[in-house]
């Protein structure tokens, strides 16, 4: 890394210096984002997570609604990549079958969430007065109210009609602490200048919203539906592992995990090669949210920390002062060159508040 | 700010109301609690069923608006929660499961709060470093976990290595004496506890992280060293004290929650608790219990909302009025 990083960084700050005027906003975060090597990481991941649910059964003999009478319960082979279960299916088949449900959840809910989180908060800032009051105290009922229990009391009866009103159900309990934060930015967006501007000239309030209010926000959105992706996940899994979710003949990675829990011990790929997909999508999903995060706010996490493990390190000594002593300020100069002389960062704003709901899901 | 709090208060307990009002009527419309009798052979006539509910007060020939009224007044003026689908007290039942659930969760709560902030600013003062970096990656895997896989796994890791910790329920029903039974207790504890500290130390200990670096940049620690305080003494006393500020409510906030939120770890080592009883309670299609497991968990978010405020009042000079 020592060694790359400032030949890279070189050659970018001066490939960046003439043309540096004409790059736009979103090609900068791309390149930001294509430099953060976990977070192509967790793209590579997502994309492949994606083939593998969605490509990979169509060449595998096995389907999921497939027995295999000969072989019952038995672990990985040949002909079973991941084992059977007990009655016979194809775990392989299974799995796949479940990830597709879980990334379909997921991928719908997390950005659902955050639409209504936009929504919401943007309404709530821009109009003020008693639509803020009423939407606040809407949101706070939200908090109050146990979804879990909620959720499960109500899935009986959408047990037998489509999962997609289970996936609306999940995004309904998940906006309210990012509508917070989306709340307090229009605030400060809603008196800026080409805001009012647009008020003068007669456009309409949802529009001016849409328009340029959000379009402003886009950043903490964007992070906000990635994160809200895995969260949604997490929750389907913890609804399905109670059996309040995905109703069978249909599986998810959640019933999956259910189904293998009491034979472990005894038939670990029941359990394990479910539970290890859930792993794989929750790190890729990770990686890119902290990703995203660094490429529309650098001055917040990654510039800013190695500036300071830079200064650290020269306070402690020049005796040290390694390969990496030299190489540092080079990275760092072209993060700076490039990043923070042409963006107008929106920090992502979102303080520990946001996290601990997150967890709620999985928490315990 | 007396006024503020009160107002503040009282709009709490109106959507506490609301939301166990809600709960309720969900309840008892979604749910049917019949069922547990017409499962058992031979089959009891329904109308015997439902006079038997009727003492419930889940019977559903009554309209729900009636039930609900009985349930309410029951609730407010004598504080009772009205009883389950066997005839057995419901405000009891939580009582025992209150207990449980703080038995289950008050050596993991306060292991994982002083264990996460320790670790993370330890990792902070590391920075960088591989120990930094290796549990940096672990609290990626951690994070990304759902806590059913972290108890299966340990559970299986457990059976694998043969070792000779039992982990299902609260104690082995075959230990007797007083002595006994708590060391089997201890022992039943240490798999779920386990369970909840890797959770709770890997969220709790990035959030430390965070804030430390913050402060560790900080002039204030410089000035202390010049002061001519060691750099451990200024970390331990200046900057530790500071970065712990922004977590403690998230602390706060997330330890309360947790009584309700345990509910994978108190389902998989078969612990009674409060979080087992949102499952089981719903699998019972037990109206009552459902509606105090609602009054239980929507209170429990105000609890936790204000003592989180709570604690940030007394620990920030600045927010003090």
């Amino acid at each position: 890394m020592t060694a790359q990083v400032p030949i890279a960084a070189e050659a970018e700050t001066a490939l960046a210096a003439p043309v540096r005027r004409s790059r736009g906003r979103g090609a900068l975060v791309l390149r930001r984002f294509a430099r953060n090597r976990t977070a192509l990481l967790g793209l590579v991941l997502v994309v492949l997570l994606v083939l593998f649910a969605y490509v990979v059964p169509y060449l595998v003999h096995w389907k999921y609604t497939d027995n295999d009478w000969n072989n019952l319960g038995t672990g990985p082979s040949g002909t079973h990549w991941f084992g059977t279960n007990h009655s016979g299916q194809d775990m392989f088949a299974l799995t796949m079958r479940g990830l597709q449900k879980s990334l379909v959840i997921g991928l719908i809910g997390g950005p659902l969430s955050t639409f209504v989180a936009a929504l919401v908060g943007a309404c709530a800032g821009y109009f003020g007065g008693w639509t803020d009051r009423v939407l606040m105290w809407v949101l706070e009922f939200m908090l109050v109210v146990p979804s879990f229990l909620i959720i499960a009391v109500l899935s009986p009866h959408f047990a037998h009609t489509t999962w997609l009103i289970f996936v609306v159900l999940l995004a309904a309990f998940q906006w309210m602490i990012t509508a917070r934060v989306v709340r307090s930015m229009t605030m400060t967006v809603k008196d800026r200048e080409y805001v009012l501007a647009a008020r003068y000239m007669g456009v309409g309030s949802m529009r001016i919203i849409f328009r340029h209010v959000l379009p402003n926000l886009a950043s903490i959105l964007i992070v906000d539906a990635t994160v809200q992706v895995g969260t949604i996940v997490l929750s389907e899994t913890a609804l399905s592992y109670f059996g309040f979710g995905v109703q069978p003949p249909d599986v998810s990675l959640g019933t999956l995990i259910a189904d293998g829990t009491p034979d472990a011990t005894t038939f670990p790929w029941l359990f394990f090669f479910p539970a290890l997909f859930l792993v794989l999508l929750g790190i890729a999903v990770a990686f890119i949210g902290d990703g995203l995060r660094d490429a529309f706010d650098p001055s917040a996490a990654g510039a800013k920390a190695r500036g300071k493990a830079q200064k650290k390190r020269d306070r402690a000594s020049g005796a040290v002062a390694g390969p990496d002593a030299v190489a540092l300020p080079g990275a760092r100069n072209a993060d700076a060159g490039g990043g923070d002389a042409e963006v107008i960062s929106l920090t992502t704003g979102e303080g520990p508040r946001t996290a601990p709901t997150a967890q709620e899901g999985l928490s315990s | 700010m007396g006024r503020f709090l009160l107002r503040r208060a009282v709009n709490y307990i109106v959507l506490v109301f609301l939301a166990a009002t809600g709960v309720f009527f969900l309840a008892s419309v979604s749910l049917h609690p019949e069922v547990n009798y017409l499962e058992k052979h031979p089959q009891p006539p329904l109308a015997s069923v439902y006079t038997q509910l009727h003492a419930f007060n889940m019977d559903p020939r009554v309209p729900v608006t009636t039930r609900y009224w009985h349930w309410l007044t029951q609730l407010v003026l004598h504080g009772n929660f009205g009883l389950d689908w066997q005839g057995g007290s419901v405000g009891a039942e939580m009582g025992r499961r209150i207990f449980v659930s703080t038995e289950l969760l008050l050596v993991a709560t306060i292991l994982g709060s002083v264990g996460g902030v320790a670790f993370g600013a330890w990792n902070a003062l590391r920075q960088y470093k591989p120990s930094d970096r290796a549990s940096t990656l672990f609290s990626y895997l951690m994070l990304a976990t759902p806590v059913p896989v972290v108890a299966v796994t340990l559970r299986t890791l457990d059976n694998k290595i043969g070792s000779p910790i039992q982990y299902t329920g609260m104690y082995d029903p075959r230990v007797h004496g007083a002595l006994a039974v708590a060391g089997n207790n201890i022992e039943h504890l240490v798999l779920p506890t386990l369970t909840l500290l890797l959770v709770q130390v890997t969220l709790f200990s990035r959030y430390q992280r965070s804030t430390m670096l913050d402060v560790l940049g900080a002039e204030f620690l410089r000035t202390a060293r010049a002061k001519g305080l060691t750099r451990r003494q200024a970390v331990l006393k200046h900057g530790l004290r500071t970065a712990v500020i922004p977590v403690m409510p998230l602390l706060v906030y997330n330890i309360v929650l947790l009584f309700t939120g345990a509910v994978f770890t108190e389902s998989i080592f078969g612990w009674h608790g409060m979080g087992e009883w949102l499952v089981s309670s719903i699998g019972y299609n037990d109206i009552n219990s459902v509606a105090a497991v609602g009054i239980f968990t929507a209170g429990i978010v105000l609890v936790a909302g204000l003592l989180s405020d709570v604690a940030y009042a007394a620990l920030d000079p600045r927010v003090r009025t």
